[in-house]
Protein backbone atom coordinates (compact mmCIF):
# COMPACT_ATOMS: atom_id res chain seq x y z
CA UNK A 1 0.00 0.00 0.00
CA UNK A 2 1.25 3.62 -0.81
CA UNK A 3 2.11 5.67 2.27
CA UNK A 4 0.14 8.67 2.94
CA UNK A 5 2.28 10.40 5.69
CA UNK A 6 6.04 10.12 5.66
CA UNK A 7 7.76 11.72 8.15
CA UNK A 8 11.48 11.68 8.66
CA UNK A 9 13.75 13.14 11.19
CA UNK A 10 11.45 16.14 12.56
CA UNK A 11 12.95 18.24 14.70
CA UNK A 12 10.78 21.06 15.97
CA UNK A 13 12.17 23.74 18.36
CA UNK A 14 10.09 26.59 20.39
CA UNK A 15 13.04 29.09 21.22
CA UNK A 16 15.49 27.01 23.12
CA UNK A 17 13.41 23.65 23.79
CA UNK A 18 13.38 21.07 21.73
CA UNK A 19 10.01 19.49 21.82
CA UNK A 20 10.45 16.60 18.75
CA UNK A 21 14.00 15.11 18.52
CA UNK A 22 13.96 13.18 15.64
CA UNK A 23 10.33 11.40 14.59
CA UNK A 24 10.58 9.16 12.11
CA UNK A 25 6.78 7.98 10.88
CA UNK A 26 5.46 6.25 7.94
CA UNK A 27 1.29 6.10 7.81
CA UNK A 28 -0.51 4.10 4.92
CA UNK A 29 -3.53 4.72 3.17
CA UNK A 30 -6.24 3.38 5.23
CA UNK A 31 -3.83 2.93 8.18
CA UNK A 32 -5.35 4.12 11.66
CA UNK A 33 -2.61 5.20 13.97
CA UNK A 34 -3.19 6.53 17.62
CA UNK A 35 -0.23 8.12 19.16
CA UNK A 36 -0.65 7.94 23.30
CA UNK A 37 1.77 9.42 25.27
CA UNK A 38 1.46 11.87 28.49
CA UNK A 39 1.23 15.40 28.44
CA UNK A 40 3.83 17.85 26.74
CA UNK A 41 5.50 14.75 24.94
CA UNK A 42 5.09 16.74 21.81
CA UNK A 43 1.89 14.68 20.04
CA UNK A 44 -0.05 17.81 19.15
CA UNK A 45 2.90 19.50 18.06
CA UNK A 46 4.14 16.39 15.55
CA UNK A 47 0.56 16.15 14.49
CA UNK A 48 0.25 20.12 13.40
CA UNK A 49 3.88 19.95 12.09
CA UNK A 50 1.87 17.25 9.32
CA UNK A 51 -0.56 20.31 8.13
CA UNK A 52 2.11 23.03 8.79
CA UNK A 53 -0.33 24.83 11.43
CA UNK A 54 3.46 24.17 13.40
CA UNK A 55 6.87 24.49 10.67
CA UNK A 56 9.04 21.94 11.35
CA UNK A 57 12.55 23.09 12.08
CA UNK A 58 14.17 20.50 10.41
CA UNK A 59 13.23 16.80 8.57
CA UNK A 60 11.13 16.30 6.12
CA UNK A 61 7.25 15.79 5.92
CA UNK A 62 5.76 14.22 3.02
CA UNK A 63 1.54 14.20 2.86
CA UNK A 64 0.22 12.60 0.03
CA UNK A 65 3.26 13.00 -2.35
CA UNK A 66 3.20 16.88 -1.01
CA UNK A 67 6.49 18.28 0.56
CA UNK A 68 4.84 19.66 3.45
CA UNK A 69 8.02 20.97 5.27
CA UNK A 70 8.95 22.98 1.23
CA UNK A 71 8.24 26.46 1.77
CA UNK A 72 7.43 26.62 -2.03
CA UNK A 73 4.50 24.32 -1.86
CA UNK A 74 0.78 26.27 -1.87
CA UNK A 75 0.31 25.39 1.98
CA UNK A 76 -3.59 26.12 1.70
CA UNK A 77 -4.35 23.80 -1.67
CA UNK A 78 -2.00 20.95 0.21
CA UNK A 79 -4.29 21.28 3.33
CA UNK A 80 -7.48 20.87 2.04
CA UNK A 81 -6.64 17.36 1.69
CA UNK A 82 -5.58 16.75 5.38
CA UNK A 83 -8.84 17.26 7.60
CA UNK A 84 -7.89 18.20 11.16
CA UNK A 85 -10.33 17.95 14.66
CA UNK A 86 -9.18 19.63 17.21
CA UNK A 87 -9.76 19.11 21.31
CA UNK A 88 -11.36 22.91 21.22
CA UNK A 89 -13.62 21.84 18.32
CA UNK A 90 -13.45 25.13 17.36
CA UNK A 91 -16.48 25.54 15.43
CA UNK A 92 -17.09 29.19 14.03
CA UNK A 93 -19.11 30.39 16.29
CA UNK A 94 -20.97 33.05 14.36
CA UNK A 95 -22.02 30.53 11.61
CA UNK A 96 -24.58 27.93 11.88
CA UNK A 97 -23.89 24.72 11.58
CA UNK A 98 -24.80 24.36 7.95
CA UNK A 99 -22.51 27.50 6.75
CA UNK A 100 -19.70 26.30 8.99
CA UNK A 101 -19.49 22.77 6.77
CA UNK A 102 -19.88 24.66 3.55
CA UNK A 103 -17.97 28.04 4.25
CA UNK A 104 -14.27 26.35 3.24
CA UNK A 105 -15.88 24.27 0.21
CA UNK A 106 -17.78 27.78 -1.13
CA UNK A 107 -14.98 29.89 -0.66
CA UNK A 108 -12.66 27.69 -2.31
CA UNK A 109 -14.98 27.05 -5.16
CA UNK A 110 -15.03 23.21 -5.06
CA UNK A 111 -18.79 23.10 -4.96
CA UNK A 112 -21.55 25.88 -6.09
CA UNK A 113 -23.78 26.39 -2.67
CA UNK A 114 -26.46 24.35 -3.55
CA UNK A 115 -24.23 21.96 -3.87
CA UNK A 116 -22.49 22.44 -0.71
CA UNK A 117 -25.38 22.77 1.17
CA UNK A 118 -26.47 18.95 0.17
CA UNK A 119 -23.36 17.60 0.99
CA UNK A 120 -23.71 19.38 4.40
CA UNK A 121 -27.33 17.83 5.48
CA UNK A 122 -25.50 14.39 3.96
CA UNK A 123 -22.87 14.88 6.01
CA UNK A 124 -24.92 15.80 9.07
CA UNK A 125 -26.88 12.35 8.51
CA UNK A 126 -23.44 10.56 8.55
CA UNK A 127 -22.87 11.95 12.35
CA UNK A 128 -26.74 11.84 13.20
CA UNK A 129 -27.28 15.69 13.67
CA UNK A 130 -29.40 16.33 10.24
CA UNK A 131 -32.03 18.27 12.38
CA UNK A 132 -29.12 20.40 13.87
CA UNK A 133 -28.37 22.13 10.67
CA UNK A 134 -29.78 25.81 11.23
CA UNK A 135 -28.41 25.87 14.94
CA UNK A 136 -25.84 27.68 16.16
CA UNK A 137 -22.58 26.10 17.71
CA UNK A 138 -23.77 27.25 21.24
CA UNK A 139 -26.97 25.42 21.09
CA UNK A 140 -25.10 22.10 20.97
CA UNK A 141 -23.34 19.78 23.57
CA UNK A 142 -19.44 19.00 23.10
CA UNK A 143 -20.07 15.85 21.46
CA UNK A 144 -22.56 16.93 19.20
CA UNK A 145 -20.11 20.29 18.59
CA UNK A 146 -17.19 17.52 17.62
CA UNK A 147 -19.16 15.75 15.26
CA UNK A 148 -19.97 18.79 13.52
CA UNK A 149 -16.22 19.61 13.15
CA UNK A 150 -15.70 16.28 12.03
CA UNK A 151 -18.22 16.71 9.45
CA UNK A 152 -16.88 19.98 8.33
CA UNK A 153 -13.47 18.68 8.32
CA UNK A 154 -14.72 16.13 6.22
CA UNK A 155 -16.77 18.62 3.80
CA UNK A 156 -13.57 19.25 1.40
CA UNK A 157 -13.44 15.24 1.12
CA UNK A 158 -10.02 14.81 2.44
CA UNK A 159 -8.06 12.02 2.16
CA UNK A 160 -6.40 12.38 5.50
CA UNK A 161 -8.00 13.09 8.73
CA UNK A 162 -5.81 14.55 12.13
CA UNK A 163 -7.31 13.95 15.19
CA UNK A 164 -6.11 16.07 18.50
CA UNK A 165 -7.89 14.60 21.26
CA UNK A 166 -11.32 15.11 19.98
CA UNK A 167 -13.00 13.69 23.24
CA UNK A 168 -10.79 15.63 25.95
CA UNK A 169 -12.70 18.33 26.30
CA UNK A 170 -16.12 15.99 26.24
CA UNK A 171 -18.06 14.93 29.07
CA UNK A 172 -17.66 11.16 29.61
CA UNK A 173 -21.43 10.37 28.24
CA UNK A 174 -20.37 12.16 25.55
CA UNK A 175 -16.98 10.65 24.57
CA UNK A 176 -19.06 7.24 23.11
CA UNK A 177 -20.88 9.16 19.83
CA UNK A 178 -18.37 10.89 18.95
CA UNK A 179 -15.96 7.41 19.04
CA UNK A 180 -18.08 5.61 17.47
CA UNK A 181 -18.32 8.46 14.25
CA UNK A 182 -14.45 8.23 14.16
CA UNK A 183 -15.01 4.37 13.87
CA UNK A 184 -16.88 4.52 11.16
CA UNK A 185 -14.65 6.86 9.64
CA UNK A 186 -11.77 4.42 10.12
CA UNK A 187 -14.28 1.03 8.53
CA UNK A 188 -14.71 3.39 5.33
CA UNK A 189 -11.17 3.32 5.04
CA UNK A 190 -9.79 6.71 5.70
CA UNK A 191 -6.16 7.21 6.61
CA UNK A 192 -6.39 8.79 10.45
CA UNK A 193 -3.60 9.69 12.88
CA UNK A 194 -5.53 10.18 16.04
CA UNK A 195 -3.45 11.59 19.37
CA UNK A 196 -5.69 9.93 21.92
CA UNK A 197 -6.14 9.20 25.99
CA UNK A 198 -9.08 6.43 24.76
CA UNK A 199 -7.17 3.63 25.74
CA UNK A 200 -10.35 1.37 24.56
CA UNK A 201 -10.76 3.14 21.09
CA UNK A 202 -7.23 2.77 20.29
CA UNK A 203 -7.13 -0.52 21.08
CA UNK A 204 -10.30 -1.60 19.07
CA UNK A 205 -9.63 0.65 15.81
CA UNK A 206 -6.00 1.64 15.32
CA UNK A 207 -4.22 -0.22 12.89
CA UNK A 208 -0.86 0.74 15.52
CA UNK A 209 -0.37 2.31 18.13
CA UNK A 210 2.61 4.81 18.99
CA UNK A 211 3.88 6.22 21.88
CA UNK A 212 5.63 9.37 22.47
CA UNK A 213 7.68 10.48 25.22
CA UNK A 214 9.70 13.64 25.53
CA UNK A 215 9.81 14.21 21.93
CA UNK A 216 10.67 11.06 20.45
CA UNK A 217 8.60 7.81 19.31
CA UNK A 218 9.83 5.73 22.23
CA UNK A 219 7.49 2.63 20.69
CA UNK A 220 5.63 1.50 17.98
CA UNK A 221 3.51 -1.62 17.19
CA UNK A 222 0.33 -3.36 16.96
CA UNK A 223 -2.06 -2.37 19.65
CA UNK A 224 -1.98 -5.85 21.68
CA UNK A 225 1.41 -5.52 21.75
CA UNK A 226 2.10 -2.39 23.08
CA UNK A 227 -0.99 -2.43 25.28
CA UNK A 228 -0.48 -6.28 26.94
CA UNK A 229 3.10 -6.34 26.01
CA UNK A 230 4.91 -2.82 26.13
CA UNK A 231 8.87 -3.38 25.95
CA UNK A 232 9.61 -0.16 27.14
CA UNK A 233 9.57 1.06 30.65
CA UNK A 234 8.21 4.15 30.24
CA UNK A 235 5.48 2.81 27.98
CA UNK A 236 4.72 0.45 30.99
CA UNK A 237 4.52 3.30 33.34
CA UNK A 238 2.28 5.36 31.15
CA UNK A 239 -0.17 2.84 30.67
CA UNK A 240 -0.49 2.00 34.58
CA UNK A 241 -0.89 5.36 35.08
CA UNK A 242 -3.84 5.83 32.43
CA UNK A 243 -4.99 2.42 32.99
CA UNK A 244 -5.01 1.00 36.06
CA UNK A 245 -5.88 -2.70 35.88
CA UNK B 1 -33.62 83.22 33.71
CA UNK B 2 -36.59 82.44 31.67
CA UNK B 3 -36.91 79.37 29.99
CA UNK B 4 -39.80 79.82 27.73
CA UNK B 5 -38.07 83.12 26.22
CA UNK B 6 -34.69 81.55 26.01
CA UNK B 7 -36.46 78.21 24.00
CA UNK B 8 -38.25 80.12 21.74
CA UNK B 9 -35.62 82.92 21.07
CA UNK B 10 -32.84 80.41 20.88
CA UNK B 11 -34.02 77.24 18.95
CA UNK B 12 -33.92 78.23 15.89
CA UNK B 13 -30.22 79.32 15.85
CA UNK B 14 -29.34 76.51 18.44
CA UNK B 15 -30.89 74.19 15.76
CA UNK B 16 -28.60 75.68 12.58
CA UNK B 17 -25.74 74.93 15.17
CA UNK B 18 -26.94 71.34 16.14
CA UNK B 19 -27.16 70.43 12.18
CA UNK B 20 -23.71 71.29 11.27
CA UNK B 21 -22.92 69.36 15.15
CA UNK B 22 -24.85 66.06 13.59
CA UNK B 23 -23.59 66.54 10.38
CA UNK B 24 -19.86 67.01 10.80
CA UNK B 25 -20.55 63.96 13.86
CA UNK B 26 -21.48 61.65 11.32
CA UNK B 27 -19.09 62.21 8.22
CA UNK B 28 -16.60 62.59 10.76
CA UNK B 29 -17.86 58.54 12.69
CA UNK B 30 -18.26 57.33 8.56
CA UNK B 31 -14.65 58.39 7.30
CA UNK B 32 -13.00 57.96 11.21
CA UNK B 33 -14.50 54.23 10.63
CA UNK B 34 -13.19 54.01 7.38
CA UNK B 35 -9.34 55.40 8.49
CA UNK B 36 -9.48 53.18 11.37
CA UNK B 37 -10.29 50.44 9.79
CA UNK B 38 -7.53 50.46 7.27
CA UNK B 39 -4.89 51.54 9.61
CA UNK B 40 -5.69 48.64 11.91
CA UNK B 41 -5.15 46.52 8.56
CA UNK B 42 -2.34 48.40 7.29
CA UNK B 43 -1.09 47.38 11.11
CA UNK B 44 -1.26 43.72 11.16
CA UNK B 45 0.50 43.94 7.39
CA UNK B 46 3.42 41.48 7.35
CA UNK B 47 5.69 44.72 5.94
CA UNK B 48 7.06 46.65 8.53
CA UNK B 49 7.43 49.72 7.02
CA UNK B 50 3.18 49.95 6.70
CA UNK B 51 3.03 48.62 10.31
CA UNK B 52 5.48 51.52 10.93
CA UNK B 53 3.06 54.06 9.30
CA UNK B 54 -0.28 52.98 11.50
CA UNK B 55 1.97 52.78 14.74
CA UNK B 56 3.34 56.38 14.00
CA UNK B 57 -0.32 57.60 13.34
CA UNK B 58 -1.70 56.25 16.30
CA UNK B 59 1.35 57.73 18.57
CA UNK B 60 0.74 61.46 17.20
CA UNK B 61 -2.77 61.27 17.41
CA UNK B 62 -3.09 59.94 20.83
CA UNK B 63 -0.45 61.51 22.24
CA UNK B 64 -1.85 65.40 21.37
CA UNK B 65 -4.84 67.19 22.59
CA UNK B 66 -7.35 67.38 19.81
CA UNK B 67 -7.88 71.19 20.43
CA UNK B 68 -3.85 71.53 19.27
CA UNK B 69 -4.49 69.27 16.08
CA UNK B 70 -7.54 71.32 15.41
CA UNK B 71 -5.34 74.09 15.21
CA UNK B 72 -2.65 73.00 13.45
CA UNK B 73 -4.99 71.76 10.76
CA UNK B 74 -6.95 74.81 10.41
CA UNK B 75 -4.21 77.24 11.04
CA UNK B 76 -1.16 75.95 10.80
CA UNK B 77 -1.39 73.54 7.62
CA UNK B 78 -2.44 76.69 5.53
CA UNK B 79 -0.02 78.96 6.19
CA UNK B 80 2.46 76.23 4.76
CA UNK B 81 0.77 75.54 1.91
CA UNK B 82 0.23 79.64 1.63
CA UNK B 83 3.74 79.80 0.75
CA UNK B 84 3.51 77.60 -2.25
CA UNK B 85 0.00 78.63 -3.24
CA UNK B 86 -1.23 81.87 -1.74
CA UNK B 87 -4.95 81.67 -2.66
CA UNK B 88 -5.43 78.36 -0.41
CA UNK B 89 -8.08 78.84 2.20
CA UNK B 90 -9.82 75.78 4.25
CA UNK B 91 -13.36 76.30 6.03
CA UNK B 92 -13.21 75.64 9.56
CA UNK B 93 -16.26 72.83 8.53
CA UNK B 94 -13.50 70.93 6.52
CA UNK B 95 -10.65 71.82 9.06
CA UNK B 96 -13.01 70.45 11.65
CA UNK B 97 -14.07 67.32 9.57
CA UNK B 98 -10.14 66.38 8.75
CA UNK B 99 -9.22 66.98 12.68
CA UNK B 100 -11.87 65.05 13.74
CA UNK B 101 -11.62 61.80 11.40
CA UNK B 102 -8.07 61.53 11.91
CA UNK B 103 -8.66 61.26 15.74
CA UNK B 104 -11.39 59.41 15.51
CA UNK B 105 -9.28 57.14 12.88
CA UNK B 106 -6.50 56.22 15.48
CA UNK B 107 -8.66 55.39 18.45
CA UNK B 108 -11.28 52.84 16.41
CA UNK B 109 -8.23 51.69 14.80
CA UNK B 110 -7.29 49.96 17.99
CA UNK B 111 -10.23 49.70 18.68
CA UNK B 112 -10.03 46.78 15.77
CA UNK B 113 -6.70 45.64 16.63
CA UNK B 114 -8.27 44.49 19.76
CA UNK B 115 -11.22 43.39 18.68
CA UNK B 116 -9.08 41.05 16.00
CA UNK B 117 -6.44 40.08 18.60
CA UNK B 118 -9.53 38.85 20.67
CA UNK B 119 -10.94 36.07 18.57
CA UNK B 120 -10.04 32.56 19.27
CA UNK B 121 -6.90 31.46 17.73
CA UNK B 122 -8.59 28.34 17.68
CA UNK B 123 -11.01 29.43 14.85
CA UNK B 124 -8.14 30.97 12.72
CA UNK B 125 -6.34 27.63 12.92
CA UNK B 126 -9.99 25.76 11.71
CA UNK B 127 -10.49 27.65 9.09
CA UNK B 128 -6.61 27.54 8.19
CA UNK B 129 -6.67 23.31 8.29
CA UNK B 130 -9.70 23.67 5.90
CA UNK B 131 -7.07 25.20 3.34
CA UNK B 132 -8.84 28.69 3.78
CA UNK B 133 -5.92 31.68 2.63
CA UNK B 134 -4.60 34.22 5.60
CA UNK B 135 -6.94 36.88 3.51
CA UNK B 136 -10.45 34.63 3.22
CA UNK B 137 -9.95 33.55 7.01
CA UNK B 138 -9.31 37.06 7.95
CA UNK B 139 -12.46 38.11 5.75
CA UNK B 140 -15.16 35.16 7.03
CA UNK B 141 -13.99 34.33 10.21
CA UNK B 142 -11.68 37.04 12.32
CA UNK B 143 -13.49 40.06 11.22
CA UNK B 144 -16.94 39.21 11.85
CA UNK B 145 -16.21 37.92 15.47
CA UNK B 146 -13.84 41.27 15.67
CA UNK B 147 -16.45 43.50 14.82
CA UNK B 148 -19.19 41.67 16.84
CA UNK B 149 -16.25 42.38 20.07
CA UNK B 150 -15.45 45.78 19.29
CA UNK B 151 -18.39 46.69 19.07
CA UNK B 152 -19.24 48.44 22.16
CA UNK B 153 -16.32 50.00 22.16
CA UNK B 154 -17.14 51.83 18.90
CA UNK B 155 -20.29 53.16 20.32
CA UNK B 156 -18.18 54.25 22.94
CA UNK B 157 -16.00 55.96 20.61
CA UNK B 158 -19.11 57.33 18.52
CA UNK B 159 -20.20 59.06 21.61
CA UNK B 160 -17.08 60.59 22.13
CA UNK B 161 -16.64 61.84 18.89
CA UNK B 162 -19.76 63.25 18.88
CA UNK B 163 -18.99 65.28 21.74
CA UNK B 164 -15.90 66.32 20.83
CA UNK B 165 -17.49 68.36 18.02
CA UNK B 166 -17.93 70.96 20.46
CA UNK B 167 -14.16 71.68 21.14
CA UNK B 168 -14.02 72.81 17.15
CA UNK B 169 -15.79 75.87 18.05
CA UNK B 170 -12.81 77.04 18.87
CA UNK B 171 -11.52 76.88 15.61
CA UNK B 172 -15.04 78.86 14.70
CA UNK B 173 -17.07 75.71 13.17
CA UNK B 174 -20.76 76.90 13.42
CA UNK B 175 -21.77 74.18 15.80
CA UNK B 176 -24.45 73.87 18.84
CA UNK B 177 -22.07 75.31 21.08
CA UNK B 178 -20.87 78.10 19.33
CA UNK B 179 -24.74 79.34 18.41
CA UNK B 180 -25.03 79.24 22.25
CA UNK B 181 -22.10 81.26 22.71
CA UNK B 182 -23.51 83.89 20.39
CA UNK B 183 -27.03 83.49 21.75
CA UNK B 184 -25.71 83.86 25.19
CA UNK B 185 -23.28 86.78 24.17
CA UNK B 186 -26.54 88.88 23.65
CA UNK B 187 -29.19 87.97 25.95
CA UNK B 188 -26.95 86.97 28.81
CA UNK B 189 -29.41 83.67 30.01
CA UNK B 190 -26.08 81.04 30.65
CA UNK B 191 -28.18 78.97 32.48
CA UNK B 192 -31.25 78.30 30.25
CA UNK B 193 -28.91 78.57 26.51
CA UNK B 194 -26.73 75.39 28.14
CA UNK B 195 -28.95 73.37 29.74
CA UNK B 196 -30.77 73.05 26.42
CA UNK B 197 -27.82 72.59 24.52
CA UNK B 198 -27.07 69.48 27.00
CA UNK B 199 -30.71 68.29 26.39
CA UNK B 200 -30.09 68.50 22.64
CA UNK B 201 -26.74 66.30 22.61
CA UNK B 202 -28.72 63.59 25.53
CA UNK B 203 -31.38 63.33 22.57
CA UNK B 204 -28.66 62.73 19.91
CA UNK B 205 -26.43 60.37 21.72
CA UNK B 206 -29.91 58.82 23.30
CA UNK B 207 -30.90 57.99 19.21
CA UNK B 208 -26.86 56.60 19.02
CA UNK B 209 -27.31 54.31 21.72
CA UNK B 210 -31.04 52.76 21.05
CA UNK B 211 -29.89 52.12 17.65
CA UNK B 212 -26.40 50.46 18.22
CA UNK B 213 -28.72 48.51 21.07
CA UNK B 214 -30.52 47.10 17.27
CA UNK B 215 -27.13 46.83 15.63
CA UNK B 216 -25.56 44.72 18.69
CA UNK B 217 -28.63 42.67 19.11
CA UNK B 218 -27.96 42.10 15.27
CA UNK B 219 -24.48 40.15 15.18
CA UNK B 220 -25.70 38.60 18.98
CA UNK B 221 -25.44 35.34 17.28
CA UNK B 222 -25.01 33.60 20.79
CA UNK B 223 -28.40 34.50 21.67
CA UNK B 224 -30.13 34.56 18.12
CA UNK B 225 -32.19 31.89 19.03
CA UNK B 226 -32.83 31.26 22.56
N1 LIG C 1 3.60 27.47 20.62
C1 LIG C 1 4.45 26.97 21.54
N2 LIG C 1 5.43 27.74 22.05
C2 LIG C 1 6.28 27.25 22.98
N3 LIG C 1 6.24 26.00 23.47
C3 LIG C 1 5.28 25.18 23.00
C4 LIG C 1 4.34 25.63 22.02
N4 LIG C 1 3.50 24.60 21.73
C5 LIG C 1 3.91 23.56 22.50
N5 LIG C 1 4.98 23.91 23.25
C6 LIG C 1 5.70 23.02 24.18
O1 LIG C 1 6.05 21.86 23.51
C7 LIG C 1 5.91 20.73 24.34
C8 LIG C 1 5.04 19.71 23.68
O2 LIG C 1 3.74 20.21 23.57
P1 LIG C 1 2.58 19.40 22.86
O3 LIG C 1 2.98 19.03 21.49
O4 LIG C 1 1.35 20.23 22.99
O5 LIG C 1 2.48 18.12 23.77
P2 LIG C 1 1.30 17.09 23.92
O6 LIG C 1 0.31 17.33 22.84
O7 LIG C 1 1.96 15.74 23.83
O8 LIG C 1 0.73 17.32 25.28
C9 LIG C 1 5.35 21.23 25.66
O9 LIG C 1 6.39 21.32 26.57
C10 LIG C 1 4.81 22.60 25.34
O10 LIG C 1 4.92 23.44 26.42
MG1 LIG D 1 -1.70 17.93 22.98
Amino acid sequence: MKEKILIKGLYKRFGKSDVLKGIDLAVKEGEVVCVIGPSGSGKSTMLRCMNRLETASGGVIIVDGIVMSDKRVNINKARENIGMVFQSFNLFSHLTVRRNITLAPVELKKKKREEADRDALALLKRVGLEDKIDAYPHELSGGQKQRVAIARALAMAPDIMLFDEPTSALDPEMIGEVLQVMKQLATDGMTMVVVTHEMGFAREVADRVIFMSDGVILEEGLPENIFSDPKENRTREFLKRVMPA
Amino acid sequence: MNLTRTFTEATPLLLQGLRITVLISVLAILFGTLIGFFSCLIGLSKLRGLREISAVYIWIIRGTPMIVQAFIVYFGFPQLIQMFNPAFRISAFTAGLVTLSLNAGAYISEIFRGGISAVDKGQIEAARSLGLSRSITMVRVTLPQAIKIAIPSMVNQFIITIKDTSILSVIGLADIVNKAKVYVGASYQFFTTYILVAVYYLVIISVLMLVSQRVEKRFNYERKKL
